[in-house]
């Protein structure tokens, strides 16, 4: 009846965990009981779990994204911890089974279930307003993707209490993943968790090209569209053309698992390495499909807080362009070690040192957007220029890795450790950071607090070096990832100094969270009227803030790049129009979360073998579905006179203000 | 869009009577060829591999040209686009892992890459 | 098959907004079948690597029948010639005869798939099965996926089938059996890669 499922698939044994679920038990009933209390479930359903706006399904895939990096962070501090304790003989406090699970769900938790979301998150915010579109090409498809991405996190969510979590590593290598080496259901929560949110994934990536390509404001050339939208579409093609092989990759591991079948096992002419290969043809791609964004990201707020337009915009497109391309010829240097041949290796090891130079047009690019610019030090403007450091030091140690025969030395090693978490915390991290500080105000109506940013930066920024640097040497010393123990009492050291660091950086989260509490508290004082706090350039700060659920009541006509910031100096901005027409949008769907339901309710079955439940999942997914196709009053007309009232009511007090303090741009007068 | 537009690009895109018939004669044509090329024997054993690469490339076009309606008309370029890179992914994926995958037998496991 | 993209009913604001004459439908799901056939190029590959990974086990030349391979060549070629009619039907709005092409497109898909079990029943009956060695592991995955997925336009068939009768052929049907049109010649496509790579490359 329930698979392998039984009350002593709860780890009641294992204190850490045990308190934890406490914790959560504790927090989880107080959360839906506070809801209940204020009598928000129907809010929540109406306004959010149903919602097709791309502008509220963003901000639910960065609070996701949030929680989950507090959860992979809980993680990673906990590994410091243990690798700061168990140095000689000692054992720290994780035995080696938990242990495994932690750095496995860390590493998997923050790409697939942090980076991603955000990402995913920000695109869903800025986009559409960024190219003037009222919403995404398919609406409903992106609360499916949403909800999908949420039922691999509640799987993922409940290996932590129901069972165990894989102990493979986030890319659960071969022969280790197999059946014979992990018979548990670890494994099984990973492939089921990534595949439900890989699809989500995959929705989006078509979602978004078709956005793109098809729904830009009239006048809008390509050319003409702002670089984190150019970035965005970048990265929806490599999500397009590289989740698919994760899906493959993972299927073929579940099918071994599942059917029995030899596609990577040791016997039977199965064959590790190809899954090896195909994971990292994925996961390759996948790495410049987080950093791209950032890079975006990065590039609207120097030119904004420069006050100029971005240095090279063609150049910056053309790289973007190269990188993608070039992101999907260098997988094999994650695997140098396997043991090809020199042509082989030394394909693979010039394609990745050539990634360097986009890369290097890039950080050029933003320093010339910065030389003789009047750079306001705003937490956004700290955020890139951490980046810019710190990443450029990683894209060395980088180009140092891409070298076969030092490859040979480090692969594997802590160097290798410090080396990607310098552009995946320098790049991504920093990149999402600074992009929420940035786009906070569209999302909500109100900045965040300074302050507090400010603090939240430092930490970051000292703690990454505090942490990783050690690891740098420690990698040169020969220490290797993964170690719940070592002998070499000499490394303790700086496996402390590292845990300070890590210290140093949970103080840096903490501040962000602060940050978002004091500025919710404070958020009358910290309104932005004009819907333009920064002085922005491009699209979206011509909306208000938070943007009309309609995005633009008349499609703005574009002729330049800069559009916004054009009209700001012609003194054209914010029109005021005589008729408003009628504003055709799409209706609310409860579809989407359904599905997702159904979805968690087929992986969980898939995990414990109860296949009742999976049949169940599966048969409510393709039904609610093929009950969606049937519904044909999927769409509304907002009527013109409503629009005319919401737009009068900003633009009048908005006018206003703006012949009282004179000329544009009238939101840094106004601040 | 013109109305004379409209039906042009009609007329291309959803194919007529003859074009399925064309289109299905030709795939008939291309099947029987590449089992005929194994079966009966008669090819000489190096034209086999070569000729089997051929009547697939050229029956997938027939498919793609007279069932699916590819054509290189404007209105549809972004299709042919989307299809070049996927095309090119394809190569990657495939011949990136043949090669990577058989440099790697040859090297670490002489004599075992066909166990 | 996105039910949320929108057409225009009355395109009231003038501008270029939700004005879908199905091509953005078609463009986004022509870039499904993409990626889809990114998932083939993976299993394809997978496919080419464990090619001779026999481990003792049958080979392709001693499993094939090239002659119930051609039979199911030749029962989706039909399937997809029959599809093309429903089609031309379609946009002749005869409602009737799209109705019977895609039941007999229905009839030659459900062949197709009933061919193929019967094929991988009788192999895992041999001994023979995905389990045997990684080459019958590639073989089974590659051609069941591509048979998994005839089998999901069989069932996108039988709903269309309800919704032409319910609704007739307006734009939304309309748009939707395009869509299933590019699905099914889409796999007819994919079978073409298959036999020829699978079957007649096993064979020699």
């Amino acid at each position: 009846m329930f698979g392998k499922l039984s009350l002593s698939s709860i780890p009641f044994d294992q204190p850490i965990v045990m308190i934890t679920l406490l914790a959560v038990a504790i927090g989880g009933a107080a959360l839906l009981g506070g809801i209940t209390y204020f009598r928000k479930w129907g809010y929540l359903w109406n306004e959010w779990f149903t919602t097709v706006d791309h502008k509220k399904i963003g901000v639910m895939y960065v609070i996701l994204a949030l929680v989950m990096l507090l959860r992979g962070f809980a993680d990673a501090i906990m590994m410091r911890g243990q690798q700061a304790l168990a140095a000689g003989g000692a054992q720290g406090y994780l035995p080696p089974h938990h242990f495994d699970q932690i750095f496995s769900a860390h590493g998997t938790i923050m790409i697939f279930f942090m980076a991603m979301p955000f990402i995913v998150g920000l695109m869903n915010l800025v986009v559409p307003l960024q190219i003037g579109a009222r919403d995404v090409a398919y609406p409903f498809l992106n609360s499916l993707s949403f909800w999908l991405t949420a039922s691999g996190v509640v799987l993922i969510m409940l290996s932590l209490f129901v069972g165990e979590f894989s102990t493979t590593g986030w890319l659960a290598y071969p022969p280790l993943s197999e059946l014979q080496f992990s018979p548990g259901v670890g494994v099984d929560y990973y492939i089921w968790a990534l595949q439900l949110s890989g699809l989500g994934t995959t929705l989006s990536g078509i979602n978004f090209i078709v956005t793109i390509l098809r729904m830009r404001t009239p006048g809008m050339t390509l050319m003409k569209m702002p670089v984190f939208s150019w970035t965005a579409l970048v990265t929806n093609v490599l999500i397009v053309a590289a989740f698919p092989i994760l899906t493959v990759t993972l299927a073929l591991l579940g099918a071994d698992r599942y059917l029995g079948m030899h596609f990577f096992t040791n016997g039977l002419g199965g064959n590790a390495m190809m899954y090896v290969n195909l994971i990292w043809v994925w996961g390759h791609p996948e790495v410049y499909i987080l950093v791209l964004p950032c890079f975006g990201v990065f590039s609207e707020i120097i030119s904004t807080f420069s006050g100029k337009p971005l240095f090279g915009y063609k150049s910056m497109v053309w790289a973007t362009v190269a990188i993608g391309g070039l992101s999907f010829l260098v997988w094999l240097h994650h695997f140098f070690t396997m043991g090809s041949g020199a042509d082989v290796n030394a394909f693979f090891g010039i394609a990745t040192m050539v990634i360097s130079i986009p890369t290097g047009v890039k950080v050029f690019n933003w320093l010339f957007t910065m030389y003789r610019g009047r750079v306001r030090f705003t937490v956004p403007v700290l955020w890139t220029i951490g980046f810019m450091v710190t990443f450029v030091i990683g894209g060395m140690t980088g180009v140092l890795l891409a070298v076969p025969g030092a490859d040979f030395v480090l692969h594997n090693s802590l160097f290798l450790i410090a080396h990607f978490h310098n552009m995946i915390i320098g790049g991504v991290v920093f990149g999402c950071l600074a992009a929420l500080n940035f786009w906070f105000p569209k999302a909500t109506g109100f900045k965040l607090e300074e302050r507090w940013g400010k603090w939240s930066f430092w930490c970051w920024l000292v703690g990454f070096y505090v942490a990783f640097v050690p690891l740098y040497l420690l990698g040169f010393m020969g220490a290797t990832r993964r170690m719940q123990h070592y002998d070499n009492a000499a490394w303790q050291p700086y496996f402390v100094v590292a845990f300070i660091g890590a210290v140093i950086i949970l103080a840096g989260i903490g501040f962000t969270v602060l940050q978002i509490a004091v500025s919710i508290r404070n958020r009358d004082s910290n309104r932005d009227l004009t819907g333009d706090p920064w002085g922005g350039r491009t699209l979206e700060w011509s909306t208000s803030s938070p943007a009309p659920f309609y995005n633009f009541a008349v499609l703005p006509e574009v002729s330049e790049l800069d559009q916004f910031w054009a009209d700001k100096e012609h003194k054209r901005a914010w029109p005021r129009h005589a008729h408003y027409a009628d504003v055709h949008m799409p209706r609310n769907t409860g579809v989407g979360v359904v599905m997702g339901g159904f979805a968690t309710l087929l992986g969980f079955g898939l995990i414990w073998h109860i296949w009742w439940l999976a049949i169940l999942g599966l048969a409510g997914m393709v039904g609610s579905f093929v009950v969606r196709s049937y519904d044909r009053d999927v769409d509304y007309y907002v009527p013109g006179a409503e629009v005319e009232k919401i737009e009068r009511e900003r633009l009048v007090p908005l006018h206003k203000l703006i012949d009282q303090v004179g000329a544009a741009p009238a939101e840094q007068k106004v601040a | 869009m013109s109305h004379a537009h409209e039906q042009a690009a009609h007329g291309g895109k959803h194919g007529s009577l003859s074009s399925y018939m064309v289109g299905f004669g030709l795939s008939l044509v291309l099947t029987l060829l590449s089992f005929g090329c194994v079966m009966t024997g008669m090819v000489p054993h190096h034209l086999v591999v070569p000729g089997l690469m051929v009547f697939c490339v050229a029956q997938v076009l027939v498919q793609l040209g007279f069932f699916l309606h590819m054509g290189i008309a404007p209105e549809q370029r972004e299709n042919l686009m989307v299809m070049a890179c996927a095309l090119i992914f394809i190569a990657i994926v495939v011949i990136g892992s043949l090669w990577v995958l058989h440099n790697m037998n040859a090297y670490m496991m002489p004599g075992m890459a066909h166990g | 098959m996105n039910a949320s993209v929108i057409t225009a009913g009355h395109d009231v604001a003038g501008h270029h907004e939700h004005h879908d004459d199905g091509s953005k439908t078609l463009l986004g799901f022509w870039i499904y079948l993409m990626s889809d056939c990114l998932i083939f190029s993976g299993l394809f590959a997978t496919f080419a690597v464990m090619a001779h990974s026999y481990a003792g086990g049958p080979t392709g030349k001693e499993i094939f029948d090239l002659k119930y391979v051609l039979g199911e060549t030749m029962l989706l070629l039909v399937s997809s010639f029959t599809f093309g009619m429903a089609m031309l039907n379609m946009h002749a709005g005869r409602r009737g005869k799209v109705l019977a092409w895609l039941v007999v497109t229905f009839l030659f898909g459900a062949a197709f798939v009933g061919m193929e079990i019967h094929e991988f029943v009788h192999l895992i009956h041999e001994g023979a099965g995905p389990d045997r060695s990684a080459f019958l592991s590639a073989y089974f995955t590659l051609v069941g996926t591509h048979g998994l997925h005839v089998t999901c336009g069989l069932i996108w068939i039988v709903v269309m089938l309800d919704m032409v009768r319910r609704h007739g052929l307006d734009g939304i049907v309309k748009r939707r059996l395009s869509c299933l049109s590019l699905f099914w010649h889409f796999l007819d496509v994919i079978w073409i890669c298959v036999f020829t790579f699978v079957y007649l490359h096993g064979v020699l």
